[in-house]
């Protein structure tokens, strides 16, 4: 967090070069069925058992659009701070392949459903606004499975006819972290709307990635390579790595970057190119003939705005506002929309600055620690605040507000009967702590003496002796006031 | 546009569709003619007409978002030259 100025360059023999990244990401549209057919979309069913003779391309079988599909387009679009276009077109987009059982992809290519958008990054060095192209929908293909036969490949067609989102940016990004912050900044946004789960794991959030370099101070681009379908953000900031210094090397010896689509090698940590996609760009596109143009009122866009969630950059600012929590806080905190509903519901039963500390502190590790999301937390919010208050009231320290964390997530009970069970309150009242340390100075006379002529150090041993005589529970802050009082006198 | 024998090879390879280079020079004539014929209309001037994707003036039909098809994979696989009890077999294709 300390970066506060930009600085990904490639080094080359003689010059510096900038990266240029745009990214290509497809999002599945979280629905029930799919786009054009009442196939289910859940993951991980039976090979072929979600496949519907439309899927399978069938002769004959004409496409029918699901509703749901194009208001998932609509909110996403909204959120991204998008024109949604009342009119649009699908196309053909026509390749062949195992898994494209049609022998052309229905797509969205002159007229997509959205247009030009926005999304903004909160970067160590400032904020900064990504550009969208476009989005639009178009369908998944099948999955080629080609290990678990040595001469063939096999085909599922589950995931054939998926609604996808394709959220085109401009080449605004800049480097393999500016690469993160947008993915994660575009799940995030998506998961508030609801529009995509956003699992990687699952392949419902993938991207292209298209890179090239130009020497620093240049204003035109260099000739771009397209890394296909890159499943997780790691291996985007890897695929941009190598591809950049692998682009600058060429220029350092005089050799010109060919434009076309290489493929990025997880074992290898290498990109390579994909000869079979020579021709591939030659996609012949054009309207498909069984649908209709996309009209889509006005009416329809306004009246799912007025349903939107509140969304991250909002929250943000409200938290901020509201709560007094500083930006890296705020980020955090309205990172999911789970963690965000958590944390207001303990800011309203307890200190909103001491909840977020804890809240990003023990709470994360422990859930990180489990695998837990923070809807399973063992420790329900109420709970949480009510630990919170509990160390706010000085009813217990900070350290022994640790122990009582570990046992509310072993026992499920609430703070309050943890503390009063155990006797953890934290001795709080001055007289009695005087007590306690009246009978210590007494006890270790010699040491007083010492500290009286100039060994500070054995300031240490007294708060020691003090919390063992206490149990732990000695109130730190007062007892530093009494003792520093107390041995002046 | 006049179209030639490159263009031919171009096409046919992208349609999957073999032909055999004495034919494509006939191919090649023909489709020159019947792109000459068409663009005759280049002659109308269309730069304030929108771009017509579709003749029909009826709105795209759409559905609920309902699971009503699928589950009848044995259906699906039954006509394909290869398979096994849960898969297309078709042959390697891997980068």
């Amino acid at each position: 967090m300390s970066k506060d100025k930009f600085d990904y360059f490639i080094k080359g023999e003689k010059n510096n070069y900038e990266v240029i990244i745009g990214l290509e990401v497809h999002a599945q549209v979280s629905s029930n069925s799919k786009l054009f057919s009442g196939s289910a979309t859940k993951f991980g069913a039976e090979p072929n058992s979600q496949v519907s003779l439309i899927d399978s391309a069938f002769p004959g079988m004409l496409p029918v659009i699901n509703k749901e599909c194009i208001n998932q387009a609509i909110r996403t679009g909204l959120g991204l701070n998008a024109k949604i276009n009342n009119n649009s077109v699908f196309d053909r987009k026509n390749y062949f392949y195992a898994d494209l059982p049609q022998g052309y992809q229905i797509s969205q290519y002159k007229n997509p459903i959205v247009g030009e958008g926005k999304v903004l990054l909160d970067m160590p060095y400032g904020s900064k606004e990504i550009g969208i192209e476009r989005l639009h929908l178009e369908q998944d293909a099948g999955k080629s499975i080609h290990d678990m036969d040595p001469s063939n490949t096999y085909v599922d067609l589950n995931r054939s006819g998926i609604a996808l989102m394709e959220i085109v940016s401009k080449p605004d990004l800049r480097s393999p972290e500016e690469v993160n912050a947008y993915i994660k900044k575009l799940r995030t946004i998506m998961r508030y709307l609801g529009t995509c789960d956003g699992n990687m794991q699952e392949g419902s959030l993938r991207a292209d990635v298209n890179v090239s370099v130009r020497q620093v101070g240049d204003k035109k681009f260099g000739t771009r390579c397209e890394i296909k379908n890159v499943n997780s953000i790691k291996f985007m900031q890897m695929a941009i790595e190598y591809e950049a210094n692998r682009q600058v090397e060429l220029l350092d010896e005089g050799k010109k970057i060919e434009q076309e689509t290489r493929l990025f090698d997880t074992k290898k940590n290498e990109t390579r190119s994909m000869r079979s996609k020579e021709d591939a760009h030659d996609y012949r596109y054009f309207p498909d003939p069984d649908l209709l143009p996309l009209k889509i009122e006005q009416k329809l866009i306004d009246d799912l705005k007025k349903t939107l969630p509140e969304l991250p950059d909002n929250k943000k600012e409200r938290f901020m506002k509201d709560y007094g929590l500083n930006s890296y806080e705020a980020n955090v905190l309205v990172s999911e929309k789970e963690i965000s509903n958590y944390y207001e519901e303990v800011a309203k039963l307890s200190d909103k600055k001491l909840a977020a500390t804890w809240m990003m502190g023990d709470l994360f590790a422990m859930l990180n620690d489990k695998g837990l999301n923070i809807s399973k937390s063992p420790i329900t919010a109420k709970n949480f605040a009510e630990l919170v208050q509990s160390i706010k009231s000085g009813e217990i320290s900070g350290r022994i507000a640790k122990e009582v964390f570990e046992l509310m997530v072993e026992s499920g009970d609430n703070a309050k009967k943890i503390i009063e069970s155990k006797g953890m309150k934290q001795q709080s009242d001055p007289k009695e702590l005087e007590k306690i340390i009246n009978e210590i100075l007494t006890k270790n006379k010699d040491k007083v003496e010492q500290y009286k002529s100039g060994k500070e150090k054995l300031f240490g041993f007294f708060v020691g002796q003090v919390m063992k005589q206490s149990g732990g529970k000695a109130n730190p802050q007062l007892t530093n006031d009494i003792l520093k009082k107390l041995l002046k006198g | 546009m006049s179209i030639d024998k490159d263009k031919i090879k171009h096409i046919s390879k992208l349609a999957r569709i073999s032909i055999d280079s004495k034919k494509s020079n006939s191919l090649a004539k023909d489709l020159t003619s019947i792109f000459k014929f068409i663009e005759q209309l280049n002659e109308l001037n269309t730069d304030k007409v929108e771009p017509l994707s579709s003749i029909l003036n009826t709105p795209l039909r759409s559905r609920e978002d309902q699971i009503n098809d699928g589950k009848i994979r044995n259906k699906i696989l039954e006509n394909s030259p290869k398979k096994n009890e849960e898969f297309f077999v078709v042959p390697k294709v891997i980068e």
